[in-house]
């Protein structure tokens, strides 16, 4: 029930590697390493969700949080390898239309 | 009357105990005999249900206990979730619910709006009750059970 971040420093690309379950009590900690990265304009944030096996509301919060920041510092974010339920959260509140959604590395949709 | 199990946990109004209800509906409702999906969107909308609860009790700085009830039917699973701290203004969060529309802009965007949309989305049946604290009461049908029925009503015809 705890969240594992790694973070990966490549320059322009920042990647966050997420391991475990986003809910309540995990998503203030994703909300810390995650809003920082998106501060610095031009950085590309990609995070990688494919050890997250549970997310609810809480964890889609901390992600529009994430793109407003992206819009204010002019920095993009990404979100990858998403496991086909954490993608249908996305899906069903309809912000698979404006996050920038690539189920492909783990072979999705 | 109908008969039915009921199972109540009380846990404390905090966070990292949302993880454990969570799990014990995922048991409760395997138990039952519901579908990997339907598990999991359980999971999300009692979480959900619980995580609203979690945050008020926060916000009006009571440690309180938040009381869940699983009523456990043939054919279906109740869960109500009910918090005595401080309640909300139901009216003011229906209006705001509902997934995202592509007319919105990105700055307007609710960052905690999608909690009850998605208990809604994803139970069959959603009543809440803003009285005394907040109550939500939740149902999930067996949907296998209600193709049992259907065939049992076809073989008795003949």
């Amino acid at each position: 029930m705890n969240l594992n971040i790694d973070r990966n420093d490549n320059g322009d690309t920042q990647e966050l590697k997420l391991a475990g379950e986003i809910d309540a009590y995990t998503a203030p900690q994703l909300k810390e390493a995650l809003l920082p990265l998106t501060k610095a304009e031009g950085t590309m944030v990609v995070v990688d969700l494919e050890g997250v096996n549970y997310m609810d509301s809480t964890g889609l919060g901390v992600f529009i949080s994430a793109l407003k920041s992206t819009k204010e510092y002019n920095s993009d974010l990404r979100l990858v390898a998403l496991q086909d339920r954490v993608r249908r959260l996305f899906d069903i509140t309809g912000l698979d239309s404006i996050i920038n959604i690539d189920s492909t590395v783990r072979g999705g949709k | 009357m109908e008969s039915f199990d009921f199972i109540e946990m009380k846990v404390p109004a905090r966070a990292e105990y949302v993880g454990v209800v969570r799990l014990s509906t995922s048991g409760i409702a395997n138990r039952m005999g519901f579908s990997y999906e339907e598990i999991e969107d359980l999971k999300v909308a009692i979480s959900e249900a619980l995580s609203n609860a979690t945050e008020h009790a926060y916000k009006t700085e009571d440690d309180g206990e938040v009381t869940i009830g699983f009523g456990v039917y043939q054919d279906r699973l109740e869960v109500m979730v009910a918090d005595r701290g401080g309640s909300f203004d139901l009216q003011k969060i229906k209006k705001d619910i509902g997934p995202y529309e592509n007319n919105q802009s990105i700055e307007d965007l609710r960052e905690g709006g999608f909690g009850l949309f998605l208990i809604e989305a994803l139970m069959d049946k959603v009543e809440i009750k803003n009285d005394y604290g907040v109550i939500v009461l939740m149902t999930k049908y067996l949907h296998e059970n209600e193709v049992d029925i259907n065939d049992d009503q076809i073989s008795t015809t003949q």
